[in-house]
């Protein structure tokens, strides 16, 4: 089992580096949904077993609806909505931002180790890669000047805290996982709404170029 | 015959076979017969029969080049544990070795090219110079993640530790080092998608164009030395892969012959299905292989210091 | 009694439901009034509840002292700015019916996920909640479709999003410390963590605290996490500035003290106390420099608005007295602020631009706006006979009392930078003569609101009434260490 969730988190760091050094924006889409799946299918390999509860199914289906399905469906319509294919000019070569996500990963493996786990986890590499995918994320946010990409940044920063928080806290009542999920659903619909005025506006999706409002 | 000397054997008699089996394996795709299994080595006989000629703007340096780089291979075979994991040439260390024995014989490669100044083989040493320096610490990093899985520093306690339970333990881990010791593989031996070796032409060729002014013996050599280096990166994929077993000696030499023609196979199969990809994408997919085995050690490293 | 919180959140929710599918203009104004008033009926009959002792309704969701006193503050700025919201409405409703019907809407929304996050004893409800305020205002900052709003509203979305994302991320740490307590399954609501307060992990209450801080925080506009906030406050239109300013910063607010009060309980307020005590200097000190000079009257009031809430995290950072000033800051600049930005509205409206180079002589065009501008400006700014007078000086004594009095001077003389910059931008925009020599009547509509919350101000900063008193005594109580 524990052989199955490291391979399914080691996927994850996978597409995170993935989606850091692709200039493609519809690779990177699938890339998210590729992690969508990974995301919905890990909390039942780690928590499951025999005595599975309904409520971890369900919550494991819904993320699949909404991470694996809706929200690419609605970047993709965005992406072809605004006739952007690539990440042409990103502030960060391509390189480099693969140099920085490892270090960036190192770091959290680093950050991991600093942070104790008082409790008992099944696999060591939940929090590391969480983090990773975390920090990958907010590299991704910073270094691209697309607002789809930057979307795409935003949702795997917030992939990276969902992890940790499916994987690591049972704490959180079922109708908050799903009330999660559902705040990022609607954040992604509105920032697709947004994308499309932006575009109407401005004639392209530079966030570089909207600069007008600074002391 | 004891087991030493039966690697030995099998490593120098060996290789010519492979570049066969995956010349028929194309064939096979292409729905050709192919070539007799045994034309590598009639091609070195008749190869060897042949005198040289040799420029006169050429110095030891190039007929250097395909002794050294064959001597190379051969060496670094020999520090390799072939058909079992315990072996008496094994030492503290001997991973290094190995990944600086095929640095150097790469080394007077490129040299040897540089050697003729012909403009076309300095090409081709400039982009192996380029390619390898980005397979190398890919392989390099791949080799220090099995060293720290068994915290040894030799193939045979390096083998030795990769056991069905660390399997299961370390999946990731591992499997991050079989790919990208995979992918060194098919790059270091010129092979689809990095390299095309049966092209025709010099501009997109990396490693061919710089043997094109060797003949005879020195060609030989070459494909000779070519042939071992397949030889010996298959049974280092080989170890990598396969879960290590308690086998007596002739037992592992069948399971080594088999699986170097399962590679052999397997590389015949991926240059049938794959095209070679674009020069500038070659650095790409080298740098995707050592970012890959980058988290891999990272993943290794915060597990074995727990 | 115990369904009020739960109506609370019903009514609005529904009413933006109502005007989200229904049209027609007359139908907007209805849900917009009647949501207010009805909100602020709900509201009211809650002080009429024993003050302090929490109610609790159902799990993660319940009245405290601190809660109701901000969810007041939300319901009445509600109310005063729905009045100045109706004049956003399109004149004829027949051309931009669906606009106007996503504006009352996300209004309505706004004000059930602000009520939500103030009523939250769970604080991963309380995170939904602060996530579906962001939602919910974004659409409003960009209701015009200027180009500049449109640029707020991505920048705040986006900033607001990340920052709410790394927040979860605190609320999950806050998790993992509670799953340390031996024996306990873990728990993330409000009343249990404080109960098992003593036996949390400190070293992850700690980064649960600082992640918290990160990502509220920027929704609060501490000040290395603020770009967005003047964009944002400046370009919505005015009744929603208000909001954001006067009730949304709030709500942020409330966010960080809660972890605040989960520190404290577990003995470990001298952790944060250093940190929030950095973060408000900073945002008092920066927004008071870039106050000075600024061209853009609304960024001013923005501004304005950062540096007070710095006053508030360094009034509750600093122990004793300052705690219940902060408090009572937080309201005096509440009501302060949207009459600011209502006023500022109003002179928008008139000569159509938010360069204070731009406008002249308001007090002669309109002089009941710019009288009531003035007395706003002299409040905020700390003038004695208003309420922010009281809770600043308030802040300051205590500091002074305390064992650093350096940082009361540094306070004050901050404070002093920040009144300057705004008295150098709106005092040449009140005098002087407008460009326009008509003096057309100023609509009551317009100024009743300003007018009442500055009353309001005023009379804070003569009389605390006695339930104001007890509740900012018992919210107070919950942010410091019992002696």
């Amino acid at each position: 089992m524990t052989a199955w969730t490291d391979l399914g988190l080691l996927g994850v760091i996978v597409t995170d580096l993935f989606v850091l050094s692709t200039t493609r924006i519809g690779a990177c889409i699938r890339a998210l949904t590729i992690q969508g799946i990974l995301l919905a299918v890990l909390p039942p390999l780690l928590h499951g077993g025999p005595g599975t509860s309904g409520q971890l199914v369900i919550t494991a289906l819904v993320t699949l609806l909404i991470k694996a399905v809706v929200i690419p469906r609605l970047l993709s319509r965005a992406m072809r909505d605004a006739e952007v294919r690539r990440e042409a000019q990103p502030f960060v070569s391509m390189h480099l931002s693969g140099l920085l996500g490892v270090s960036l990963v190192a770091f959290a493996f680093w950050v991991g180790r600093a942070l104790r786990l008082p409790i008992a986890v099944a696999s060591d590499l939940i929090l590391p890669v969480s983090l990773a995918t975390f920090f990958v994320g907010f590299l991704v946010l910073v270094s691209r000047r697309k607002a789809i990409t930057q979307v795409v940044g935003f949702l795997m920063l917030e992939n990276g805290v969902f992890l940790f928080g499916l994987c690591l806290t049972r704490a959180l009542p079922f109708v908050v996982e799903l009330a999660v999920l559902l705040d990022v659903l609607v954040g992604v619909f509105v920032m697709g709404i947004m994308i499309h005025h932006i575009r109407q506006e401005f004639d392209h999706l530079d966030t570089f170029e909207l600069a007008s409002l600074k002391e | 015959m004891n087991g030493n000397a039966l690697d030995l054997a099998i490593l120098v008699l060996v290789p010519p076979l492979l570049p066969a089996v995956i010349a028929r394996t194309k064939a096979f795709f292409a729905g050709r017969r192919g070539q007799p299994l045994l034309q590598p080595y009639r091609d070195i006989l008749r190869l060897l029969r042949k005198d040289a000629v040799y420029s006169r703007t050429t110095t030891w340096v190039f007929r250097a080049g395909p002794l050294v780089s064959c001597a190379t291979a051969l060496a670094a075979g020999a520090v390799l544990p072939l058909s079992a994991s315990r072996h008496a040439g094994g030492f503290s260390g001997d991973i290094v070795v190995f990944a600086y024995l095929l640095g150097l014989g790469r080394f007077f490669t490129m040299a040897a090219a540089l050697d003729t100044g012909s403009s076309f083989e300095g090409m081709g040493a400039s982009r192996e110079a380029a390619f390898s320096s980005l397979a190398e610490p890919a392989l390099f990093v791949a080799l220090a993640i099995l060293a720290i899985n068994a915290r040894a520093l030799s193939f045979a306690g390096t083998f030795g530790a990769l056991t069905w339970s660390m399997w299961g333990w370390n999946a990731p881990v591992l499997l991050v080092a079989c790919l990208a010791i995979g992918v060194v593989l098919l790059a270091e031996n010129a092979r689809i998608p990095i390299d095309d070796p049966n092209t025709h032409l010099e501009l997109t060729m990396v490693h061919e164009v710089m043997v094109l002014d060797h003949g005879s013996v020195d060609l030989a050599l070459v494909q000779y030395g070519s042939a071992v280096r397949l030889f010996v990166f298959g049974a280092l994929f080989l170890h990598t892969v396969l879960p290590h077993l308690e086998v007596s000696h002739s037992t592992g030499a069948a399971i080594l012959l088999a699986g170097e023609l399962a590679v052999a196979v397997m590389v015949g199969v991926v240059e049938s299905v794959m095209a070679r990809l674009r020069l500038p994408r070659v650095p790409q997919v080298l740098a995707g292989a050592g970012l890959l085995a980058a988290i891999g050690l990272i993943i290794q490293l915060a597990r074995s210091a727990r | 009694m115990s369904l009020v919180p739960i109506l609370i959140l019903a009514v609005p929710g529904v009413l933006g439901l109502v005007a989200f599918f229904g049209r027609g203009p007359r139908l907007l104004r209805g849900c917009l009034l009647g949501g207010a008033a009805a909100h602020a009926a709900l509201v009211a009959s809650l002080w009429s509840g024993s003050a302090g002792r929490g109610i609790h309704t159902m799990p993660g969701l319940g009245v405290d002292a601190l809660g109701l006193l901000f969810l007041s503050l939300a319901s009445l700025l509600f109310l005063a700015t729905s009045l100045h919201a109706l004049g956003e409405l399109a004149p004829d409703t027949t051309s931009r019916g669906t606009a106007d019907a996503r504006f009352v809407a996300c209004l309505l929304w706004f004000l059930a996920s602000m009520s939500l996050v103030v009523l939250s004893q769970h604080f991963a409800v309380m995170w939904a909640a602060v996530e579906a305020t962001t939602l919910a205002s974004a659409p409003l900052i960009f209701h015009h479709h200027r180009r500049e709003a449109l640029e707020a509203a991505w920048k705040y979305l986006v900033l607001c999003s990340v920052g709410i994302a790394i927040a979860l991320l605190g609320t999950f740490f806050l998790g993992i410390a509670a799953s340390s307590v031996p024996g306990q399954t873990p728990h993330l609501s409000l009343p249990a963590l404080l109960s098992l307060a003593g036996g949390l992990s400190h070293r992850w209450l700690e980064a649960a605290f600082v992640l918290a801080l990160v990502g509220y925080g920027t929704k609060l506009g501490l000040v290395p996490l603020h770009s967005w906030l003047p964009d944002a406050h400046s370009q919505a239109p005015s009744p929603v500035s208000a909001l954001l300013s006067g009730a949304l910063l709030n709500c942020a607010l409330l966010a960080v003290l809660r972890f605040y009060q989960v520190l404290v309980a577990a003995g470990d307020g001298a952790f944060a106390r250093p940190l929030l005590l950095v973060l408000g200097f900073l945002s008092i000190g920066v927004a008071a420099a870039l106050m000075v000079g600024q061209r853009d009257y609304k960024r001013l009031l923005a501004y304005s608005s950062v540096e007070n809430m710095g006053v508030v995290v360094v009034g509750c950072a600093l122990t004793g007295p300052a705690v219940y000033a902060g408090l009572l800051h937080a309201v005096n600049h509440s009501l302060c602020k949207a009459a600011l930005f209502l006023l500022a509205g109003n002179v928008l409206r008139r000569y159509g631009t938010t360069a204070a180079g731009g406008v002249t002589g308001v007090v002669r065009r309109l002089p009941a706006t710019g009288v009531l501008l003035a007395v706003a400006m002299l409040a905020i700014g700390g003038s004695p006979p208003f309420g922010p007078f009281i809770s600043e000086f308030s802040i300051f004594s205590a500091a002074v009392a305390g064992p650093s009095p350096g940082l009361g001077v540094l306070f004050v003389g901050l404070l002093g930078v920040g009144f300057l910059g705004m008295a150098g931008v709106m005092l040449p925009m009140l005098q002087g003569v407008p460009p326009a020599r008509e003096v057309t009547p100023e609509a009551p509509r317009t100024l009743l609101a300003p007018l009442l919350l500055l009353a309001a101000v005023l009379a804070l900063g003569l009389v605390i009434p006695a339930a104001l008193d007890q509740h900012l005594r018992a919210a107070a109580v919950a942010l410091q260490e019992a002696r």
